[in-house]
């Protein structure tokens, strides 16, 4: 009996601490939520208000524009491969683009992860300035080199090229560095004992333990690069963009050249996404079915 | 025994060999044709001709305006009338009367003095240009056209001459004369009039100075000079630099909010159904395949120019891309949980509540606050495209051609802005979730 009535003094203090605890979380997680609501709504109102069209407004007419393209896709069936065919070189260049920035930009990426590295770097003094130089790289949007490079090199590939490579080179950077860093660095120091140069260590130590994964997000990038350079192609830098941004301000009539790019491009990241993910499956979990 | 062993090994070599042999010819084959490809990019993108396409003159145009102003002296060629402004700017105009110390003005002569002994003087008829090493060059606007005087000898290619048009670019300036204009261009180090215009009492003033007047109760007044600067538009741009983390912001939440019920639809351990889920699935990759830039154009069909145009083109992008991750982040999640959950004798949705959120909400935050910092640049490219924030003032400060310190100006506000927005998210993922290493 007494044994009961002290446990029962014993527990008691805990329980209410407890609740009390329980309460000042939950206190918690709802004025957190509270708060993010509140962003949510505010900021939505803001964006509204600053928009050419109400959302309310032109939430009915959301399916204008693509049934409108759909039905004279449908219409002028017969086209289509005609518009296949005439638009097929700048789907390549768009593909071009995407995949040399993102063999040129895994390329400096790797220096600069390498570069970055705790335990690997050449010159670990300047570990920091090749991670700012990282960061600073993978900041710039490719927006920003692009149109500044179409300015003095003229519009045409290879400023979009450039200007992805670039961002690209930042973004695999960190990614690569992140890597590097659960790398075993028994083979480097056996390497080192037998007199290898620095860039015998990291490709011969490195490289071969790393490979798979730098392949896996290399094949990522490629799939966002595609993306980017068809978004770049609009603002100038030619491939499929270029051509989409002229279809569409033919407006009403010419909506089957815009279907027709419409279904290229979206084909086409489809097929990337599915290859990239299969093999990625593959480079990181090896042979075995997966799903 | 021993001979068994031999051959063996011998065997062992050989196929040790021919592996070798092999991973060799894989790897330089790949290598030959990665430089194959490049040969062919050299010639499908033109390399060679876009060398001779770009233009030296804009790119040197770039970086002087970049890290320098130029003062402008105008003379009316009809009235006579020579005014003088920073970058020819309304608000950059010096007050009548006055002008630039090397701009002198003695009746219907005005010397302008470039320094090193280049002198440019506007007569009352005739416009002469005094080029050190060269010799006079003289033009006169009249009616019919501009009537020419050069030293002898062929020009050289940084005087272009024609009938109604001269244009002189040396190191120390630019001499346009046309029918109408004529137009001094004096470049200096700096952004002259990037805190205060001319007719802004703080105009020229230092640090401490200002100091000095914010402290004797002129703060606000200092700041609403700063703030709109008529020429610099501080207060649109940092609305613009706003409207673009709002895009990413919104965009990012609320693909999130959208895609979270939807992945239990696309996670196979939360529903068996194998029509939902594949429904979900291709949902999913239909909405990440149709691409941002597509979405795009659609919404600005419906939704006008604007930012929550862009902000509903990332939110629906990114809701298949979240859907995605989120279900394979179910996918993921430790039965026993919610097991030991259901054995208290929980309701469903309290197994959801105790069970399955706390073991995936890590992870789902760590992969949105990844998104925010990456669809920070997105909304800057879309923004270009559905006219809104820092992403429209860049790409309409680069249409025109003339600010290029703008230009620089907003590059580096983008650059800071994705950097700061990379760490804030860094700083919430340390945060929030304790234990988390990276995510990404």
């Amino acid at each position: 009996m007494a044994d009961i009535s002290s446990a029962g003094t014993g527990i008691g203090p805990i329980q209410t601490s407890y609740m009390a605890m329980v309460q000042r979380k939950r206190l918690y997680s709802g004025l957190t939520l509270l708060i993010f609501i509140l962003l949510m709504v505010v900021g939505f109102n803001t964006a509204a208000s600053r928009n050419g069209g109400s959302f309310w407004g032109g939430l009915p007419n959301f399916f204008d524009y693509p049934s409108e393209v759909v039905a004279e896709v449908v219409e002028k069936a017969a086209a289509l491969p005609g518009h296949f065919v005439t638009y097929f070189p700048a789907l390549i260049e768009t593909i071009n683009i995407a995949a040399v920035s993102t063999l040129v930009g895994t390329v400096f990426g790797i220096v600069l992860s390498l570069l970055g590295t705790r335990g690997l770097a050449r010159y670990p003094r300047l570990i920091p300035l090749f991670r700012r130089i990282t960061d600073v790289m993978r900041a710039v949007p490719e927006i920003v080199i692009a149109l500044v490079l179409i300015f003095v090199l003229g519009g045409g590939p290879v400023p979009a090229m450039l200007a992805i490579a670039f961002h690209t080179a930042g973004a695999m950077g960190k990614l690569f560095s992140e890597v590097n860093e659960n790398v075993d660095l028994k083979p480097v120091e056996g390497l080192r004992s037998v007199g290898a140069t620095w860039s015998q260590q990291m490709m011969l130590g490195v490289v071969p333990q790393v490979a798979p994964n730098w392949l896996s997000y290399a094949l990522l990038r490629f799939e966002v690069n595609i993306r980017a350079s068809a978004i770049l192609g609009f603002v100038g830098a030619g491939g499929i963009g270029y051509e989409l941004k002229n279809a569409i301000s033919w407006g009403q009539g010419r909506f089957d050249v815009a279907g027709a790019i419409f279904i290229m491009l979206f084909v086409t990241i489809v097929l990337v996404d599915q290859l990239s993910s299969h093999y990625r499956d593959l480079l990181t979990h090896g042979r075995q079915a997966k799903d | 025994m021993a001979m068994a062993d031999m051959t063996s090994h011998t065997g062992s070599k050989q196929a040790m060999e021919r592996l070798f042999q092999r991973k060799r010819l894989v790897t330089f084959g790949a290598f030959a044709a990665i430089a194959l490809y490049f040969v062919y990019i050299f010639f499908a993108f033109d390399v060679a001709g876009l060398m001779q396409r770009a233009s030296a003159d804009n790119a040197r145009a770039l970086m002087a305006d970049t890290v320098s102003y130029k003062v402008h002296v105008t003379r009316d060629n009809r009235s006579g009338a020579v005014s003088s402004a920073i970058e020819g700017h309304r608000k950059g105009r010096y007050p009548e009367g006055t002008s630039p110390d090397w701009v002198e003005t003695a009746g219907d002569i005005t010397t302008i003095d470039l320094g090193d002994g280049h002198v440019v003087t506007y007569g009352p008829e005739t416009i002469t240009y005094d080029i050190p090493g060269y010799g006079l060059v003289s033009a006169t606007p009249t009616r019919q056209g501009i009537v020419q005087d050069f030293p002898a000898g062929d020009l050289p290619d940084w005087i272009n001459a024609s009938k109604n048009r001269v244009a002189i670019s040396t190191d120390a300036g630019r001499l346009t004369v046309t029918r109408n204009r004529t137009e001094v261009f004096r470049y200096f180090p700096g952004w002259e009039i990037f805190w205060f215009t001319l007719d802004s009492p703080y105009h020229g003033m230092g640090p401490v100075e200002l100091g000095g007047h914010a402290l004797s109760g002129e703060a606000a007044e200092i700041f609403d000079d700063f703030w709109n600067n008529p020429a610099w538009l501080h207060s649109q741009v940092f609305w613009a630099l706003f409207e673009t983390i709002l895009m990413a912001f919104l965009g990012t939440c609320g693909a999130a909010l959208v895609a979270l019920p939807l992945a239990f639809l696309a996670a196979r351990n939360f529903t068996p159904l194998l029509m939902i889920r594949f429904a979900a699935r291709r949902l999913f990759d239909f909405v990440r395949g149709v691409d941002a830039l597509i979405w795009t154009i659609i919404l600005t069909r419906a939704f006008g120019l604007g930012p929550l145009t862009g902000a509903l083109a990332i939110l629906i992008t990114d809701t298949g891309s979240f859907g995605k991750l989120f279900s394979e982040a179910l996918e993921n999640v430790d039965k026993k949980q919610i097991e030991g959950i259901a054995s208290t004798g929980a309701k469903p949705l309290q197994r959801y509540r105790f069970g399955v959120l706390p073991q995936v909400v890590p992870v789902l935050l760590s992969q949105v606050l990844y998104f925010l910092e990456s669809n920070t640049r997105s909304a800057t490219i879309i923004g270009a495209i559905t006219g809104g924030g820092i992403g429209l003032l860049l790409t309409q400060a680069i249409i025109t051609q003339a600010d290029w310190e703008k230009v620089t100006y907003y590059i580096v506000l983008i650059v800071i802005m994705v950097i700061v927005m990379d760490w804030l998210s860094g700083w919430l993922r340390r945060r929030l979730i304790t234990g988390d290493d990276g995510g990404h």
